[in-house]
């Protein structure tokens, strides 16, 4: 039998006995970070097209809440946050290795361009809108002419701010399950899946709809592979991996995992969305909600599961 | 100019008192700790074999606390010795994450904290708090760089091990077995 | 008196708002000034440091205590010139300043008393009040028994004051736990083996040992801190460790030879080593001819205990037995059979002592390099005082002539001459009970409350809330070690030594120095004229001055080492030597023991083993704690703060025990611990034995980090083996089983 054993009574809070250092805050803050970030990938992909007519639920309707979302997100991650009154040393420097680094600067970037961006689509919801100031009507007119680079600028920092939001469990090699090269498009998917759902409840076009809903089922059949995929890489891989797949196969995130992520915020939607396309009649807002959920889960769980998987002891 | 510590888990009981000395050293506050005491017990009665370890942060050369710290509050200090500045730290917890050996905690004052190989001491011409302590004089610490030191000289004598290697992280503390 | 008197009561009158402070204070004091620097300095060069010496053990390492600007005290770091321990604290001593920072520390004398509703409780009184209350006492006690029937239990430095006062009141009843709850036996069996008995430090020559037998002794976890130091030194060395013990401890961990001995079978092994010795001529024989009496006996005796024959006894093979007997041939002289130190186990323990004697006669080692040297230790004169009246009757008389040969007072002897008996005139009617927590300390809590209960005067005199102070009938708090003056530490040793201690803090609270306390109730009692300095400072200031230093100089070097007046460590060769033995030389036959009708020759005797489904109660020490005396101390609790029951894997599996899982423990009499333990499942023990720390499974509740954690041995202990030779009360003949539930919850 071998026995390893701590025997000066390490407990440090929320390092022993497993770490849990990061709690609700991040997962909330990395799903609300790549739901934006789907949501304005489609938004500025379909202006730089040049589709932005066809889908306006996706560039001018679905953005509104973006800004929320990023501030939602940041107040959470400023929440989880030990020192909070250091918080603006984020800012004096940026570290080019540093995940959190690359996040805080993206969400610098990303989070006053969607407030121009919703600004300049305002009339989408309200068609009487008048800035009242004229330095606003003029940054309003200069914006707008601007719009094809201001998309250009969101298509690549929304896709960087997808991304990251996987990179910055899987920069971490000290934690097995997070150790996989997969995390950042597996979360990068999961943004965009999330994305178009909403965009299909902000649409008012039964195309666009029919559209979106396509393109889910194609991102929900892309996170699957990925999932799979990743196990596979898992179980082919150290010990320390092995037995943090094993979390997932038989151990206690088992039934979270296979039955919350996989089942209900992914297979469910994507027959769902799939009936919709057969013309079976499905209340919009259930697959929608189930994909959300899923997304949501889907970083809760690797987020705590994560944190629990470990070298030593 | 590399500092390291060398470890006899030949000579370690397992007694604590590296531990005890650096909290009372360092003002770490009761319930948490830079260092610890890891024993780990092979074999079937009786044919037994322990190793003891006391272990800390490893002061890596290539360590993932300081690579992922967004602030640059996790840095290198001449010598290899890795620290925090306390009022650069924002609480993340990115670098307590980033860590293989869980050698980081939170402060309950918000920062993140953890061995600093008694840095201030070490500028003194001291031994850091534990090794001083240690009833068994079974660790060895110094400069690598220099051949004449205790660590460079145990280390040229005795078989060793880092731990978790295959983590990337070019530990410095060695542990003699 | 009445059973009912003297019930068990918690002090429960201790005021709450020092309770309020409690925690959080201990917190903040580490918190707060923590935010300057980054580099969290206690920068020593800066810091205020005081010399004391560690009274968390006895083995009284000196150190200093640094202060921080504002004068709290942050640590304490050994003292480089002492050789007790060469600058470095053992994890207790480091520790130490927990003892102070404990808010559950006793705050105030206490009083019992009974209410108009019947029920006791303790008041708090002036210092004044409480010691009137003594000196009344001992007057009314004096007066209808003699002054000989008043006792002192007595562990650490106050000792000394409460032993002069209990002298010059006309009593020598004075006993410490550390003689026949500890070292007693091996005290015997070398007196009557070299003339000498070993005291503390033990003198022996670890650090240049090449063979080093350690049986029973777990050295690196019994944390005496100059002998791991040594050990350590020892292993640098290249030195051989032979371990000798049931459960795989840290030193058998370290050791060349590990003999997994069954429980209680330590003589068998011992027998069959002196038999290898003598018959493969790896004896000393130069040694054993000049300084030694009674060899041909002896070899003549020890031939029937071959190798095999102990196999059958011990478990361990013939051939591991002979292999490590040429293993200590080979490195004598230079080998120590470590004579261990609580050694009070299974009642014949003074037998097994003389047998470890015995192997380091014929090895030549005492004496000599690399076994045991020959201490030495400066004379410091007592302050002038009248003579101690003149004392007729003592606890002995109560035995009936046994324990003869014990040189010291029995704690259980005191308490037996408290419990009325026709055999002694006199019963003794009051107890001083200095630093001793006797309710976990002596086993037989059963009889030690029922001599409680005798009494007419229980005084405590402790620090923490410990078990004890609930039977007291004055609670007198002594301020820690650190906050007070205290006599000089004086070593035997290797280098003659003195160390000072002072206080490093003004006392808490409203405890004070038990010196003070002494000096104070005999001012009362009329006997001021023993405690006859002004102050206490002078008095060391004149005892410095007797021996060439000064308070003065003391106070910066904390540490004086003396000049050896013997120039030699060791016997010089050939060298003539008369041992203070009844023949002159080393009694392998012991004249002394047949004199007092004992055998003169070890003798083997088979001890009860476990029924089925139980298994040997072996207890031990955590490098981390000292006794029960730590098990509250907030900076080693944060080490461990519980005890846990060891359980092999074999008996784990057969119970269905798993790691964590909380178990009761029921002795062979029915008792169950009063605490729910949790089981460790580790190969480090035994199939036929259970394992767990001693200290813990405290039962007041006022130890806000003690109470309850772990389970107590000293509870499970009640069946006591009397060792006929010296009165040392084995311990470890006790058996328990797991319980899952306590009878009380199978009820509810
Ligand atoms: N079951 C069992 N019993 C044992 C042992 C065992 O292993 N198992 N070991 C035996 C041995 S080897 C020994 S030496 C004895 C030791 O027995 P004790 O010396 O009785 O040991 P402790 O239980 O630590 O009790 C010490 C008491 O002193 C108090 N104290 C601490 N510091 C001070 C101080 O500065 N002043 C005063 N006045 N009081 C203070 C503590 O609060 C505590 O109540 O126990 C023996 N009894
Ligand atoms: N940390 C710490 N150190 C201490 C103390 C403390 O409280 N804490 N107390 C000090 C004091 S006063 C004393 S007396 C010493 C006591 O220290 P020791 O003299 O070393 O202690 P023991 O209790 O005799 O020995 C305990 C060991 O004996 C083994 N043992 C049990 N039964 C048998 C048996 O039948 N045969 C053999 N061969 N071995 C057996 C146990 O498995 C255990 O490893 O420690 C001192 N050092
Ligand atoms: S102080 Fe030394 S012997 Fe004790 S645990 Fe630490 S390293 Fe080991
Ligand atoms: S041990 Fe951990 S904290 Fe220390 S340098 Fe390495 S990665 Fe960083
Ligand atoms: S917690 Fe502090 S030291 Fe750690 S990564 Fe964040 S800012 Fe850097
Ligand atoms: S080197 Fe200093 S900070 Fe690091 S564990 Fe040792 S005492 Fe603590
Ligand atoms: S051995 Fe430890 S507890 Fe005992 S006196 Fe020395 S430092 Fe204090
Ligand atoms: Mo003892």
């Amino acid at each position: 039998m071998r026995e390893e054993i701590i025997t000066s009574g390490r407990l440090n809070p929320n390092i022993d006995p497993y770490l849990h250092i990061w709690h609700w805050h991040i997962p909330l803050y990395l799903f609300l970070g790549g739901l934006a970030a789907g949501i304005l990938f489609f938004a500025s992909l379909y202006t730089v097209l040049g589709k932005e007519n066809k889908y306006r639920g996706a560039v001018r309707r679905a953005p509104i809440i973006v800004p929320f979302l990023l501030i939602i997100g940041l107040t959470a991650l400023f929440f989880d946050l030990k020192h909070k009154l250091y918080f603006w040393q984020l800012y004096t420097t940026f570290r080019i290795e540093s995940p959190m680094s690359w996040g805080a600067w993206t969400l610098m970037a990303v989070t006053p361009l969607s407030f121009v961006w919703v600004a300049i689509h305002i009339r989408e919801f309200f068609p009487n809108w008048d800035w009242k100031f004229e330095i606003l009507r003029w940054l309003e007119k200069f914006f707008t002419e601007q719009k094809k680079l201001l998309a250009w600028a969101l298509l690549f920092l929304s896709t960087i701010l997808g991304v990251y939001t996987g990179i910055l469990f899987s920069a971490f090699n000290a934690r097995p399950l997070w150790n996989t090269s997969i995390l950042g498009p597996l979360f990068l998917t999961s943004g965009l899946s999330a994305g178009s759902a909403v965009i299909i409840l902000f649409s008012q076009r039964h195309k666009e709809r029919i559209n979106f809903a396509k393109i889910d089922i194609m991102l929900i059949g892309i996170e699957l592979f990925l999932i799979i995929h990743m196990f596979m890489g898992f179980l082919a891989s150290t010990e320390v991996q092995i037995e943090a797949a094993n979390m997932f196969l038989g151990g206690q995130y088992t039934a979270p995992f296979w039955i919350f992520v996989v089942i209900i915020g992914m297979i469910l939607p994507a027959v769902l969305e799939f009936l919709e396309l057969r013309k079976f009649h499905v209340p919009v807002i259930i697959p929608v909600v189930l994909v959300l959920f899923g997304s949501l889960m889907l970083r809760f769980i690797f987020a705590y599961a994560g944190q629990m998987s470990r070298w030593l002891y | 100019m590399r500092y390291a510590m060398a470890i006899d888990t030949k000579k370690c009981v397992g007694c604590s008192d590296c531990v005890v000395a650096c909290q009372t050293e360092n003002n770490v506050p009761i319930g948490y700790c830079r260092d610890w005491i890891v024993e780990v017990t092979d074999g079937t009665y009786p044919q037994l074999e322990i190793e003891i370890r006391s272990e800390r942060c490893n002061h890596c050369d290539n360590s993932p606390c300081v690579r992922c710290c967004p602030t640059g509050a996790s840095h290198y200090e001449p010598g290899g010795i890795v620290t925090v500045t306390h009022n650069e730290c924002i609480g993340c917890g990115a670098c307590i994450n980033s860590c293989p050996y869980d050698a980081r905690y939170s402060h309950p004052e918000g920062y993140v904290d953890k061995c600093t190989f008694c840095i201030h001491r070490v500028n003194k011409g001291q031994q850091p708090a534990c090794v001083a302590v240690c009833p068994t004089k079974c660790m060895y610490f110094g400069d690598l760089d220099d051949p004449n030191s205790e660590v460079s000289r145990i280390l040229k004598k005795r078989k060793y091990k880092t731990l978790i290697p295959e983590a990337g992280t070019k530990p410095h503390v060695y542990y003699l077995i | 008196m009445s059973n009912s008197r003297r019930d068990f009561i918690k002090i429960t009158s201790l005021s709450a708002a020092a309770l309020a402070v409690s925690g959080k204070f201990l917190y903040s004091a580490h918190a707060s000034e923590k935010t300057q620097q980054t580099f969290t300095a206690n920068a020593a060069a800066d810091m205020v440091r005081t010399s004391t010496y560690c009274e968390v053990c006895f083995w009284k390492c000196a150190g200093w205590v640094y202060k921080n600007e504002d004068g709290s005290i942050k640590k304490i770091i050994g003292n480089d010139d002492d050789t007790n321990c060469n600058g470095r604290l053992c994890p207790r001593g480091t520790g130490g300043v927990g003892m102070y920072y404990d808010e559950d520390r006793l705050k105030t004398p206490l009083l019992r008393v009974t209410g108009a509703d019947g029920k006791q409780t303790y008041k708090e009184v002036s210092w004044d009040e409480a010691l009137d209350f003594i000196a009344k006492k001992l007057q009314e006690i004096k007066e209808k028994h003699g002054p000989e029937c008043t006792a002192l239990f007595t562990h650490g430095s106050g000792g000394h004051y409460w032993g002069n006062l209990l002298k010059a009141f006309g009593s020598t009843n004075i006993a410490a736990p550390s003689y026949a709850q500890c070292r007693g036996p091996r005290e015997v069996a070398f007196m009557a083996t070299f003339g000498e008995s070993l005291d503390s430090p033990e003198p022996t020559d670890i650090r240049d040992t090449r063979c080093l037998v350690l049986i029973g002794s777990h050295i690196g976890e019994n944390m005496h801190n100059g002998q791991v130091q040594e050990m350590s030194d020892a292993i640098d060395k290249g030195a051989a460790i032979i371990t000798v013990d049931p459960r795989y401890s840290t030193a058998a961990s370290k050791s060349k030879f590990w003999l997994p001995i069954k429980p209680s079978t330590d003589i068998a092994l011992l027998l069959a080593w002196i038999r290898e010795i003598i018959n493969n001529n790896w004896y000393d024989r130069e040694y054993v001819e000049k300084y030694t009496y009674g060899f041909e006996e002896l070899k003549a005796y020890v031939q029937p205990f071959t190798a095999e024959w102990a196999y059958g006894i011990t478990t361990i093979k013939p051939d591991q037995i002979k292999e490590s007997a040429r293993e200590m041939a080979n490195a004598a002289p230079a080998v120590i059979i470590h004579p261990g130190r609580h050694v009070t186990w299974y009642g014949d323990d003074t037998q097994r002592l003389r047998a470890v004697a015995i192997l380091n006669a014929l090895l030549g080692s005492w004496g000599r390099r690399g076994g045991f040297y020959k201490p030495e230790k400066i004379e410091v004169p007592e302050y002038p005082h009248p003579p101690f009246p003149p004392v007729t009757r003592t606890w002995r008389m109560a035995m009936g002539g046994k324990y003869a040969l014990a040189d010291l007072a029995l704690a259980n002897g005191v308490c037996d001459a408290t419990i009325p008996s026709p055999d002694l005139n006199c019963n003794i009617k009051g107890w001083i009970v200095n630093g001793t927590n006797l309710i976990m300390t002596l086993p037989d809590k059963k009889k030690t409350i029922e001599a409680i209960n005798n009494l007419e005067l229980l005084v405590v005199v402790d620090t923490m809330p410990m078990e004890i102070t609930g039977y007291a009938d004055v609670v007198l708090p002594e301020c820690t070690y650190l906050e007070r003056w205290d006599d000089l530490r004086v070593v035997h040793g290797r280098v003659p030594n003195i160390a000072l201690r002072m206080p490093a803090a003004e006392p808490k609270y409203n405890s004070k120095p038990a010196y003070w306390m002494a000096k104070e109730l005999a001012k009362k009692m009329g006997l001021q004229d023993y405690f006859a300095w002004e102050n206490f400072e002078d008095m060391l200031d004149w005892q410095l001055k007797e021996i060439g230093s000064s308070l003065e100089e003391m106070k910066r070097i904390g540490v004086k080492n003396f000049p050896r007046t013997a120039d030699d460590l060791y016997f010089a060769n050939g060298e003539e030597i008369e041992f203070s033995t009844n023949t002159g030389k080393i009694e392998l036959k012991s004249t002394a023991f047949q004199d007092e009708g004992f055998d003169p020759f070890p003798v083997y005797t088979p001890h009860m083993e476990p029924p089925a489904g139980f298994y040997y109660l072996n207890y031990g020490r955590a490098p981390m704690h000292t006794f029960s005396r730590t098990a509250n101390n907030p900076n080693l609790t944060d080490l461990m703060d519980e005890n846990k029951v060891w359980v092999n894997p074999k008996v784990a599996k057969e119970w269905g025990l798993k790691n964590d899982q909380l178990v009761y423990l029921e002795n062979q009499d029915g008792v169950v611990s009063d605490f729910a333990v949790k089981v460790r499942v580790t190969e480090r023990v035994r199939f036929d034995s259970v394992y767990i720390v001693h200290g813990f499974g405290h039962s007041d509740k006022k130890l806000s980090r003690a109470f309850g954690k772990g389970a107590s041995d000293s509870q499970l202990i009640t069946r006591v083996l009397v060792d006929p030779i010296m009165g040392g009360t084995g311990m470890r003949g006790n058996f328990v089983t797991f319980r899952f539930e306590k009878e009380s919850e199978v009820k509810s």
